[in-house]
């Protein structure tokens, strides 16, 4: 494999062979890495391997000073998350810790590297309100301001619309659910909840089971039809499912609890593409099994030429025309997935035309 | 090869198409810009330089160029981007060759997470640092500009990439921006000083460019120990004074003023606290330049204090 639009996804198939890549090579995977958010990934599995101190100076001051920026982070959630519990405890509501947050508080191997954008939070649909006016009274403020917006996300979605927190200015989701409301897959957030782990004996912090943490995954992936981090969600897939998939009787769970949440699709999309794009170790009678939750072979070889391009970096040395369009359907199909037509297209609407006025508004000047 | 040994023809041919790979300090840094004002700018300010060849790598690929649309004709503007990322809103067209200056010091200060990287100017003598930190407006830039031409090399104006392993101090050696006044202060005193066309009305008021004297290029790659923190402050007819400034309030004031004191934590705290340990900590209030000579002429090393 040596297809240009390849670089990031070959260095991590193939850690092993980058000691010896030509430095303009280097360049190029850098910046694949970087628009992928996977520079820190990179250096872990280089790092993992012993690898790192053998690279080329120039290349290996980046993997590091993105190392540097993931420990800081790591540092920072562990701090939120205490901060978090101060101000939720009283509640008593069980505070389910979601996505990269649960990986760096659980410890599991899906943390190395991991850099994010905001803390993901789940609480019972019920508790929101009280949970919410908490935040408020703590600091936290609530980013959108629009009306629209506002019903928008209280409405339609799964989560409240997104805060911020005034001092550290750390950004907060949070969910009552994993999918949106008026999706398709009907997923009981009842179900997940009582499933759900303790991170230690006796704090109110939890996270999913481990098969419901790699179907959240699965699904925020394949069906929300935002790929601007494809490739590190499904790197997020291979540490996950390597790291749970050791115990064998983990794989008959996460095929009851597919059925059982009503995500049996976009849990065979992974692993379809974790074995051919990460060659993740996935058991054959698993692959077997999973196969009639696809749309058939047909099918799925079509929409092999969508997910193909949308899980490569969105950078100009991975773009071309197709790569767009791909995009573009797959986000539509996203919204279809997502909500009934009498809701999405004056959305759509009302969002294209949004958008075009607030394409430079609130950018900051150079300083 | 040094960017002077390109003619003004191959050096705009260069950055309108695959680009001119600038190196400064660490960093290299791919250019491309069809604008004539960047070419222009770029032969004055550079051109003692290391350009590096196509085969090379790449730290930061950057563009200035000039967004299309009604805005080719009516207030043209200039865009900078960072591999397809538009950190900054456009900025007038004049205004060009500052955005490219405040462009890379964006691409350091989000990616040099190897250093600590503190906010401020960078002088050495003798093989000792003096840091001089301070918020816009201190003078720090005039300060740097004008020793540079009085016995000491310019490591930056700006930007402190301090090692967190061994405490020193990696030169970047870029052009020092200069504001309002200070210009015409520079132009006066120091009459060699090689200096850009003056961008008018900048965010920041009148901005211009100073060349960066051919020694301290030469010297780039040559690392340097902090003696001192010096905080300067310009004040209007004030006498130079020199005033001792607590560490601990140095540490404080060079934390905040960082630009990635938070990623380090504690490795963070710890290498400034040993900075200010093996410094000596001033306040510095000046409003001649000639006196401000004079006493960091004085300035003795630690070991001799």
């Amino acid at each position: 494999m040596s297809d240009p639009r390849d670089t990031l996804l070959d260095a991590l198939r193939a850690p092993e062979r980058l000691p010896d890549l030509a430095p303009a090579r280097w360049d190029l995977l850098l910046r694949q890495a970087r628009h992928a958010d996977m520079v820190a990934h990179l250096a872990e599995r280089l790092a993992a391997r012993g690898l790192l101190d053998r690279l080329p100076e120039a290349p290996r001051r980046h993997l590091v000073a993105a190392q540097n920026i993931s420990a800081k982070q790591h540092r920072d959630v562990r701090w939120e998350a205490r901060c978090l519990t101060r101000v939720l405890g009283s509640l008593e509501v069980p505070l389910i810790l979601l996505k990269g947050a649960a990986y760096v508080m659980g410890d599991l191997p899906a943390a190395r590297g991991r850099i994010f954008r905001d803390i993901d939070l789940m609480v019972p649909r019920e508790r929101l309100d009280e949970v919410e006016q908490k935040l408020l009274t703590n600091g936290w403020l609530t980013m959108k301001k629009d009306d629209y917006d506002q019903h928008y996300y209280r409405t339609w979605t799964h989560q409240l619309p997104p805060m911020i927190h005034h001092r550290r200015m750390v950004s907060l989701d949070v969910h009552h659910t994993i999918v949106p409301l008026t999706a398709r897959p009907k997923v009981d957030a009842q179900a997940l909840r009582d499933a759900s782990q303790p991170l230690e004996a006796n704090g109110d912090l939890r996270v999913l089971a481990p098969p419901d943490m790699v179907l959240h995954s699965a699904t925020h992936l394949f069906n929300e039809g935002e790929f601007s981090h494809g490739l590190r969600d499904l790197a997020d897939l291979d540490a996950l499912l390597r790291d749970f998939g050791s115990d064998p009787a983990f794989w008959p769970q996460l095929l009851a609890r597919a059925e059982l949440l009503d995500l049996r699709r976009p849990l065979f999309y992974s692993l379809r593409y974790l074995s051919s794009h990460l060659a993740t170790p996935i058991p054959a009678e698993v692959m077997e099994l999973a196969r009639p939750w696809g749309p058939g072979e047909t099918a799925a070889k079509a929409m092999d030429r969508l997910f193909v391009p949308a899980l490569r970096p969105i950078h100009e040395t991975c773009d071309n025309r197709w790569s767009g369009i791909a995009r573009w359907l797959l986000y539509v199909r996203a919204h279809h997935l997502r909500m009934p037509a009498h809701i999405l297209v004056p959305h759509l609407v009302r969002k294209a035309v949004t958008r075009r006025y607030a394409m430079w508004k609130g950018q900051p000047r150079p300083a | 090869m040094n960017l002077s040994q390109l003619s003004p023809a191959e050096l705009a041919e260069g950055l309108r198409g695959p680009g001119i790979n600038l190196c400064t300090g660490p960093f290299t840094t791919r250019i491309r810009s069809p604008i004539e004002y960047v070419a222009e700018g770029m032969a004055l300010l550079y051109g003692n330089n290391r350009i590096a060849g196509p085969e090379e790598f790449v730290d930061f690929h950057v563009a200035i160029e000039a967004p299309g649309g009604i805005r080719r004709w009516w207030r043209r503007q200039a865009l900078f981007t960072l591999d397809g990322t538009t950190p900054f809103a456009p900025l007038p067209y004049d205004e060009a060759l500052p955005l490219l200056e405040w462009g890379l010091n964006r691409a350091v200060t989000s990616h040099a997470h190897t250093y600590l990287v503190l906010h401020a100017g960078v002088i050495e003598r003798d093989g000792w640092v003096a840091l001089l930190p301070g918020r816009p407006g201190a003078g720090k830039s005039t300060l740097c500009a004008y020793l540079m031409f009085n016995g000491w090399r310019l490591l930056s104006d700006e930007l402190a990439l301090v090692s967190l392993e061994d405490g020193l101090v990696t030169p970047l050696a870029r052009p020092v921006s200069m504001k309002n006044q200070s210009i015409e202060v520079i132009r006066e005193r120091v009459p060699e000083a090689q200096i850009s066309r003056v961008s008018g009305n900048t965010v920041k008021g009148a901005v211009a460019l100073l060349k960066v004297e051919a020694g301290s290029v030469a010297r780039v790659a040559e690392q340097a120990r902090p003696a001192w923190v010096i905080f300067p402050r310009f004040q209007p007819a004030a006498e130079a004074e020199l005033a001792p400034r607590s560490k601990a309030q140095a540490l404080l004031e060079l934390g905040n003023n960082a630009f990635n004191y938070s990623v380090h934590g504690l490795r963070g705290f710890r290498c400034l606290a040993d900075l200010v340990e093996r410094c000596g900590c001033y306040d510095f209030t000046y409003s001649e330049l000639e006196e401000a000579r004079e006493i960091f002429a004085r300035l003795a090393p630690p070991e001799a204090s």
